[in-house]
């Protein structure tokens, strides 16, 4: 490193002052103290190196603490967001059409109005943007506020400053429960270790505590640390954004060197916990903060469905040039053709000239393309984000993806990819954590090769799933109870305890109050009842419990552990192993996160001397201690070495007859028990020792409401499994009470307390896939290693061991049983792990230890020097035994599965699990089916794996000839037919499943064989690869993405499953137990994974089919909207004259058709979402993107053509030959095309709410009010048209509103037909739920379920007026006929209502209400009122039939027996037959055409209706 | 009634010559049934673009409206109608510019030898908004008209100035109600416009009883040069406006289509209803 520059820049003299000190040089960052005085000015010898500082200090800045995420400032706004704004091609394209139209010989609009749509469109954006920016710059001014203590070189102590004004090199003081506002480097800590425990809650969402600690060589000084007299440069890298890594080095004033490793750092945003107060220097502040530089914005990603409408942009695009060529042609040949015959309406140039046709046909061309340009949405864009955001915001208030449990809900991340839920193909699975919930239950364990089922525990497992709502009774474990009572006498006591805190577990069991509990305790992670409470097996507890008789007895001799039997040992070792290799931290509720226990032991470094160890650890200051306990004013040197064996066996009833002497306080000292008399022990001591009383635990007279002695430990770990595991340590009475950075407390159940030296502490990495910790051994002073790790790994590096001698068959023998027993538990589906042991002696450790040192402080390559020195000790291990974990299912995992199935989605679970474990876990979740045939790949080699490989594909095709082919066209979608899932089509017999392990894998994913493995996974039902890797779960994702062309899904929660989720078209994050990472670099982010279901079923579903749909309806609209200019350039000689006023034409988009759309494009839902649920193959639509596809959009374009042909002509004939001018003529069209939208809409929404009719509404009243203010406004303005009165004028002609009849139902009659047809003759799965849905409530006798599942937005408001109508049968009809003209009040957009005068066939949608609509269609024209009454009655009542007491307006109707007139009882008889036959759909449609007839030809009522009675008695 | 006189049997056939003007010609023509009530008369135009985009747009309607700097100054649009001879043009642009000016009158021949002149009526054939709103005269209360268009010149197809449209004061200059009716430009290239009303004198006549016509023409406007056509209607109006037998038919039509279709749905129901119900259970 750069020693050099850094010793010559030894401060000078300390009277100069100066604010920083900064420098950098190449991969480095220098830090010094901002209350140095300057260094080199007073020194003449560095006069070069100052020099290059200087420079160095005017190029590069480091970044303060303010917190800036704004994007834009006052002044940079308006530049740059339009520069960003143009990056969306649409706007180029709008302004440059725009533009043109400044062009005076082109120009179709007036210029200031053509601009107005992409200003405002601009603006609205950009109206976004500012208010985005705007609540960025508050929360950042919030942020910077924050107020820290700094120290000032002025006063010479800590002040108060904002964050924002905090510097490199500053020194800061945290207090407890602060927010860090820089990552700042551990000087101090009040803790007296020199830790410090942080939460990185913020950071990754982990809960848990990490341990920092003071930076080595700061740790020594006890008295507070002062920042004058830091003298060192600090020495680190640049800033970047790896949270899990930092180094660097500290330079002293010596010149001596010591490293900085991420456990010196205190990173920003995370809380002080645990610790009065840490002193620290900032390092990187503000932006350059390892936390802000991991915080990157929101992802961007397409989606399919905008990738494909983009395409049909461009379609347009094309469309659009086609057009105007055309027309420039057109006009070309016209100019031609009319020009030299002087005709009286051509215009010559202004110099009197006329234009060639060549450049008219170019003028004409461009103001074509300026006419036209409505065919490109210029809306879309807008609507489209519009859509999404209400989407985003749906799903996240969606309660049914609410999760109490984790009081969390389902998030979106990413804004503009909702649709895409729709399409999913293919979901890649992580295990861990997604399927499984990852609270890891002890199950079973195995030591020394005996195995120890735990059945008790298994029980109680089971009783956990499946009573999660009775009420647990509280089972005194009789059966458990007494034997260990007879265990140990002298445990009685503390077991009586114990039976009380399980039992209050247990009370707690249920499910209900698990959740509670969790919620309450929200702060401690992986403390669910379920994993704390552990069912010892009695069997091992009574042994363990033996062991420790015998140590207790055997511990004043040499060599306790000789005096056991190998097996007793290796227990022993084994549960000693449990507790102390891991990482977890003790916290303890009733103060949480307050260290209790404050024990200071001289216990310095990792590096000392044996014989001082041997000292400190003699049994004769054990008993001493002991007697000292009950004594409050002990000497800290007794505490010192006392406290260590505080509790003791003899303690134990020391204490007793302590609390039998002691009176008042006694109780509580007997209910914490040695724990808490500790604690005030410790106070006292921590308030002698520090000038500021740490915050004292509670007092000790207060009764302690705690059941338990152990005063419930937390045990806080980073990951799951071990907490699991330190539970069961707990079980059998060996508990984990503390735990320092170099030092654990282990309370064991006859020795007490021991303490054992941590010497070191191996962490756990994937590569290794082990940890390990050296630790003292207090009994033998051996030094110890214990492994624990997976058993892969771990059975390679143990002991070889001879087979000669006894002890090493023996050996032998251990080992193949618990190998055994491995595969067992793996088989079983639990997680296993090895725990091994290996004494080093003295020697081996000193050389090791030196390695370690040195690979420690290596500032180069030092992961890789940890590693081997990891390796070298992680040898020749002794097995100790084996622990199997169970890892339960989530919740509703296997319903999951089957519904996503049958959606058909195809499901591969990506674990980094064993295989076996893997293919209990799939069958568990049904993933497997035992019917099933597996087939496994294990290949061990490239040429095997290809082998294999063909052998299995031979053997797939032998089975399914005949679908061989067809699958090999690469697309799903080939040969599927809507009834089954695509997966089963080939399956007739059982179907395949496919394992194959990371090996594999690895071979199978190669160039040359990825082809043969995609083609044969595909025949499979499920696929599950075993022993991935994270790069191989992406690479699965992304070959199936891009050589299926499918969507794919990637579900996961841990950090191993990000590559995945960032590859997938779909990134689906669990925020469960593994930290956020997952969730971070996730587009959605669900509590659980059964939340899936709904949301790619129901949601997913819903955005897919909202949007398509709104997609092809703008592409409708414009087209349609387009047509009609078009075909008038017939008319005018392809001058690019418009008939559509300028006005209309350039608002129609945006203003009066935009609202009911968008409307329609939020809310609209084509099945609702009961259905959905219980019919998941409704999915499959959106999977063959049924709604959007090519051949839909020029259906739907073809369509549109159609509908401007009759829209135009319509009003051409007629007003063919008459004395209309341009825009009167126009209007009306405007207006054709208005309610053709607005029909066409009505058509295709299939769910109305009151939004849906006040947007229609809206949307007519808009276009009327503004005609006619425009319209009345200027007699002069707006040339050309002038349209001085013109709407007024045409409000008082008849022929106006006869054309607006029937221009749209004429337009409109085809698509009706078409689609009547096609749902009567080939309706498609939706259609058929649709209907499902219809009269599902109707056959349900109690419709309160199915009402509690429609959630449709417009419900509450139309209820009421639905109430009114069922009530009493007097007021019965006045009701209804109030509700009829109700009816009227709606905008007159049915198609059937042209012309019609009947108010009741008014306003009412087409498809999806057909079958209501049957019964009001049926009475035509002018039938008596009563009639009328009756009709919009039941139709009404209909309507809304998951009312809760809908069934109450038939039998009034019924119930009324007054009218007895013929209409009367074929009405009544066509209710009773829509109340009791559901098929009437149909036919009601018909009669609704029928009736559109009807006005026309005027047939005879009666005729009709008795054809309808008649068809009513068919349906009975 | 045709007038264009493209037939050489036509009686205007003389007048598509260029070099005969005035051309006067007459054509006759019967009525088979007398006409009741207000009887409107067309004079209608074929193939003629008024539409066209660069003719509509050629206007001023500030100029129209009597804003007197605009008349002074008509707009650009006008181009090149705007200015004559350094004089700006009262109206300005292409669409005053080709104003229609053929003289139409009808004659009954109620005997022989005496035909009755019908009398046609010149005002209210405009829109009312249009006549007092939109066009007005440039101010200047009681000065003639003439000195109120001081400065401008007519437009180069007309004859006489805008201010010499008609004797009537209330329809002369630029509220003359031919003018304005012509300044209403059609939306297609076939298309009508109203010439004069008939009025209906008393209830017990019709307006226009059954019998021979003649109608005179002073043949000025030139089609013939672009195919175009010229009409003269006769035609009542309804309450419907004129009369179209378009709307009707279109009822008529889309109704009985929609009645097929609805008859043919009804069939395909009965028939496929059971089906579409089993494939409602096997979903």
């Amino acid at each position: 490193m750069e020693q050099e520059p850094a010793a010559a820049e030894e401060p000078g003299s300390p009277e100069a002052r100066r604010r920083r000190r900064r420098r950098r040089e190449g991969r480095t960052r220098t830090v010094r103290s901002n209350l140095l005085p300057p260094p080199g000015a007073e020194d003449p010898g560095t006069s070069v190196a100052k020099g290059a500082r200087r420079r160095c200090a005017g190029t590069q800045h480091l970044a303060d603490n303010r917190l800036k995420t704004t994007k834009y400032t006052l002044l940079s706004f308006l530049p740059k967001n339009l520069f960003e704004q143009f990056h969306r091609l649409a706007n180029v394209y709008f302004v440059f059409i725009a533009l043109l139209n400044f062009v005076p010989a082109v120009n179709a609009f007036q210029p200031g109005l053509a601009l107005a749509p992409v200003l405002f469109i601009l603006a609205v954006t950009a109206f976004k943007d500012l208010w985005e920016d705007y609540s960025r710059h508050r929360s950042d001014h919030e942020i910077n506020h924050l107020g820290c203590l700094v120290f000032s070189r002025e006063e010479k102590q800590y002040v108060h400053r904002h964050w924002k004004e905090v510097r490199v090199g500053d020194f800061v003081r945290l207090r407890c429960n602060e927010i860090i506002p820089a990552d700042i480097l551990l000087l101090s800590s009040s803790d007296p270790d020199g830790l410090c425990h942080i939460e990185t809650a913020n950071l990754d969402g982990e809960t848990n505590l990490k341990r920092r600690q003071v930076v080595r060589g700061f740790s020594e000084l006890v008295s507070e640390f002062n920042p004058l007299t830091f003298t060192s440069v600090i020495e680190c890298e640049k800033p970047n954004n790896d949270l899990t890594r930092f180094r660097g080095c500290i330079v002293h004033d010596s010149g001596k060197k010591a490293g900085l490793y991420k456990e010196n750092l205190l990173l920003r945003g995370c809380t002080v916990r645990n610790t009065e107060a840490v002193v620290g220097i900032v390092i990187y502040a503000g932006h350059e903060t390892k936390a802000l530089l991991n915080n990157s914005g929101p992802r961007y990603k397409r989606s399919q469905l905008e990738r494909q409408m983009n395409c049909d942009v461009l379609w347009c695009v094309l469309l659009l040039v086609c057009m105007s060529l055309f027309s420039a042609v057109g006009h070309g040949l016209w100019v031609q053709r009319y020009q030299e015959k002087k005709s009286l309406f051509d215009v010559p140039e202004s110099d009197g000239t006329s234009l060639s046709p060549v450049t008219a046909a170019v003028y004409s061309f461009l103001t074509m393309i300026i006419v036209l340009q409505v065919l490109i949405p210029i809306s879309l864009y807008v609507s489209i984000e519009i859509v999404k955001v209400c989407q985003v915001h749906f799903i996240n208030q969606d309660i049914e993806l609410y999760d109490e449990e984790t009081d969390s809900q389902l998030q979106c991340r990413a804004l503009n990819i909702t649709e895409d839920l729709g399409q999913i193909q293919y979901i890649f699975s992580d295990k861990t954590g997604t399927l499984t919930e990852n609270k890891m239950v002890f199950r079973r364990c195995t030591v020394s090769g005996v195995e120890y089922s735990h059945d008790a525990n298994a029980r109680r497992l089971a009783r956990y799933q499946e009573a999660d709502s009775e009420e647990e009774e509280v089972v005194p474990r009789g059966g458990s109870l007494p034997q260990r009572g007879s265990s140990g006498s002298h445990q009685s006591v503390r077991i009586v305890h114990r039976s009380q805190s399980t039992r209050s577990h247990r009370r707690t069991g249920s499910r209900a109050e698990a959740k509670l509990a969790s919620m309450l305790s929200k702060h401690t992670a992986f403390s669910s009842p379920m994993e704390k409470d552990i069912t010892p097996d009695p069997k091992l507890l009574e042994k363990v419990s033996e062991c420790g008789r015998c140590l207790a007895f055997a511990r004043h001799q040499e060599h306790p552990l000789a005096h056991l039997s190998p097996e007793l040992s290796d227990i022993f070792d084994f549960f000693i192993a449990l507790t102390i290799c891991n990482t977890v931290v003790v916290t303890s509720p009733d103060q949480p996160r307050q260290k209790q226990v404050r024990v200071r032991f001289e216990l310095k470094s990792p590096v000392k001397t044996i014989e001082d160890f041997l000292r400190r650890f003699t049994p004769s200051r054990l008993t001493s201690s002991c007697s000292s306990i009950g004594s409050v004013a002990a000497t800290k040197p007794a505490h010192k070495a006392g406290s260590s064996f505080l509790s003791t066996l003899p303690n134990d009833s020391a204490l007793l007859g302590l609390e039998e002497r002691l009176g008042p306080p006694a109780p509580a000292l007997a209910s914490n028990g040695y724990s808490s008399g500790a604690r005030g022990w410790a106070a006292q001591c921590a308030a002698a020792r520090e000038p500021q009383p740490e915050p004292e635990p509670e007092p000790h007279s207060e009764p302690q409401p705690q059941p338990g002695p152990e005063g419930e430990l937390r045990y806080e770990a980073e990951s799951p499994d071990e907490a699991a595991l330190v539970y069961a340590a707990r079980a059998y009475n060996c508990k984990l009470v503390d735990r320092l950075h170099d030092q654990v407390s282990v309370e064991l159940p006859h020795l007490g307390r021991l303490t054992f030296e941590l010497l070191h502490t191996l962490g756990f990495d994937s590569i290794r896939k082990r940890m390990s910790v050296v630790i003292r051994h207090p009994l033998t002073d051996e030094i110890n290693v214990y492994t624990k790790g997976a058993d892969s790994v771990v059975m390679d590096l143990l002991l070889p061991c001879s087979a000669d001698d006894a002890r090493g068959r023996h050996q032998k023998k251990i080992r193949s049983k618990t190998q055994n027993y491995l595969n067992l538990y793996a088989v079983e589906g639990l997680r296993t792990l090895c725990i091994a042991k290996r004494v080093l002696s003295k020697e081996e450790y000193a050389c090791w230890l030196q390695s370690h040192l040195e690979a420690e402080s290596a500032l180069d390559n030092r992961e890789e020097l940890l590693f081997q020195s990891a390796l070298r000790l992680e040898t020749n291990l002794h097995l100790l035994g084996a622990t199997g974990i169970e890892d339960r299912l989530q919740d509703g995992v296997p319903e999951t599965i089957a519904k996503l199935r049958q959606a058909g989605l195809q499901i591969w679970v990506l674990t980094g699990d064993k295989q076996e474990t893997a293919i209990n876990i799939a069958y568990a979740c049904k993933l497997l089916d035992h019917n099933e045939e597996v087939i496994t790949l294990n290949a061990e080699s490239q040429e095997v794996c290809a082998a294999l490989l063909d052998q299995c594909l031979h053997y797939v095709q032998s089975r399914s000839p005949h679908s061989a082919p067809e699958k090999t066209a690469g697309s799903l979608s080939v040969g599927f037919s809507p009834v089954y899932p695509p997966s089963t089509v080939t399956t007739a017999g059982p179907s395949l499943s496919l394992v194959i392990d990371g090996r594999s894998l690895a071979y199978a994913l190669e160039k040359n064989l990825e082809d043969k493995f995609l083609f044969l996974a595909k025949q499979c039902r499920s696929v599950l690869c075993c022993r991935s890797t994270p790069l191989q779960k992406s690479m699965v994702v992304k070959l199936v993405r891009s050589k299926l062309k499918a969507m794919t899904l990637a579900i996961g929660d841990g950090a191993n499953d990000v590559s995945m989720i960032q590859v997938a078209d779909v990134g689906v994050g669990i925020s469960g137990q593994e930290g956020m990472q997952a969730v971070m670099a996730s587009d959605f982010a669900v509590p659980r994974f059964r939340y899936l279901e709904r949301l790619l079923i129901v949601h997913g579903h819903w955005c897919y089919s909202r949007l398509a749909n709104m997609v092809l309806y703008f592409f409708y609209k414009n087209t349609m909207f387009v047509g009609l200019l078009f075909w008038f350039q017939f008319y005018c000689g392809f001058s690019a004259s418009a008939m559509i006023d300028q006005w209309y034409l350039i608002f129609f988009n945006l203003l009066f058709s935009s609202l009911p759309q968008l409307v329609t494009g939020v809310l609209d839902k084509d099945v609702p979402a009961d259905v959905l649920l219980t019919k998941p193959q409704l999915y499959t639509s959106g999977q063959n993107r049924e709604e959007y596809r090519p051949r839909t959009f020029w259906l739907n374009m073809a369509d549109a053509a159609f509908q401007s042909l009759v829209c135009f002509f319509i009003p051409y004939l007629a007003y063919y030959d008459s004395d209309t001018d341009v825009f009167t003529w126009g209007t009306p069209i405007t207006a054709i095309a208005l309610f053709t939208f607005l029909l066409h809409l009505g058509i295709e929404t299939k769910t109305w709410t009151w939004l849906n009719w006040t947007a229609c509404g809206f949307s007519i009243l808009l276009f009327f009010t503004v005609a006619l203010i425009y319209n009345a406004s200027c007699a002069t303005c707006y040339p050309p048209s002038n349209p001085y009165w013109t709407m007024q004028t045409l409000m008082g002609d008849p022929v106006f509103y006869l054309t607006c009849l029937i221009a749209p139902v004429a337009a409109l009659l085809p698509r009706l037909f078409c689609k009547a047809l096609q749902g009567s003759l080939f309706p498609t799965q939706l259609q058929l739920a649709r209907q499902l849905a219809k009269r599902s409530p109707e056959k349900l006798s109690a419709p309160k379920g199915t009402f509690a599942q429609g959630h449709v937005p417009g419900e509450p408001r139309t209820e009421p007026s639905e109430q009114r109508s069922l009530r009493a049968s007097g007021s019965f009809s006045q009701d209804c006929g109030s509700q009829a003209s109700w009816h009227a009040q709606q905008p007159a957009c049915s198609p059937e209502a042209s012309g019609e005068p009947s108010v009741v066939d008014m306003g009412m949608p087409l498809r999806e209400d057909a079958l209501l609509e049957g019964l009001s269609g049926q009475t035509p024209g002018a039938s008596s009122p009563g009639q009328v009454v009756l009709e919009g009655c039941p139709r009404y009542s209909r309507r809304k039939p998951t009312s809760t007491s809908r069934a109450a307006p038939l039998s009034s109707i019924f119930s009324l027996p007054s009218f007895s007139s013929l209409s009367w009882i074929s009405s009544l008889s066509l209710v009773s037959g829509l109340g009791s036959v559901l098929q009437f759909s149909r036919s009601g449609l018909q009669m609704d055409k029928r009736d559109g007839e009807f006005l026309a030809s005027r047939p005879q009522p009666d005729q009709d209706l008795r054809g309808l009675s008649g068809q009513t008695t068919d349906c009975f | 009634i045709d007038y264009t006189g493209t037939d050489p049997s036509s009686p205007c056939n003389k007048c598509l010559s260029p070099n005969e003007t005035p051309c006067v010609c007459t054509i006759n023509f019967t009525l088979e049934q007398s006409f009741e009530g207000n009887v409107f008369m067309y004079y209608g135009l074929s193939n003629f673009y008024q539409n066209h985009r660069r003719y509509v747009k050629s206007r001023d309607d500030s100029q129209l409206n009597g804003d007197p700097s605009a008349l002074l100054n008509p707009s650009k649009e006008c181009e090149p109608y705007r200015r004559n001879e350094d004089k700006p043009i009262a109206p300005c642009g292409a669409i005053a510019n080709s104003m229609f000016n053929d003289t139409l009158e009808l004659f009954l021949v109620g005997n022989e030898s005496d035909p009755t002149p019908i009398i046609l009526k010149k005002k209210g054939i405009a829109w009312w908004t249009d006549k007092n709103v939109k066009f007005r005269n440039p101010p200047g209360g009681d000065i003639p008209l003439e000195e109120r268009f001081k400065g401008t010149t007519k437009p180069v197809n007309w004859v006489k100035p805008v201010y010499m449209l008609d004797s009537d004061q209330d329809n002369n200059g630029f509220i003359n109600e031919d003018f304005i009716v012509w300044m209403r430009t059609a939306a297609l290239p076939t298309f009508r416009k109203l010439y004069r009303l008939i009025e209906r004198t008393n209830d017990l006549h019709p307006t226009l009883p059954a019998g021979r016509y003649y109608l005179n023409i002073t043949y000025n406007y030139p089609v013939h040069s672009f195919d175009g056509r010229k009409r003269m209607i006769l035609s009542t109006i309804s309450w419907m406006g004129g009369k179209n037998p378009f709307l009707g038919i279109a009822y008529i039509a889309i109704g009985s289509i929609s009645f097929l279709l609805g008859v043919v749905l009804l069939v395909i129901n009965h028939k496929y209803r059971n089906s579409s119900n089993t494939a409602d259970i096997t979903i």
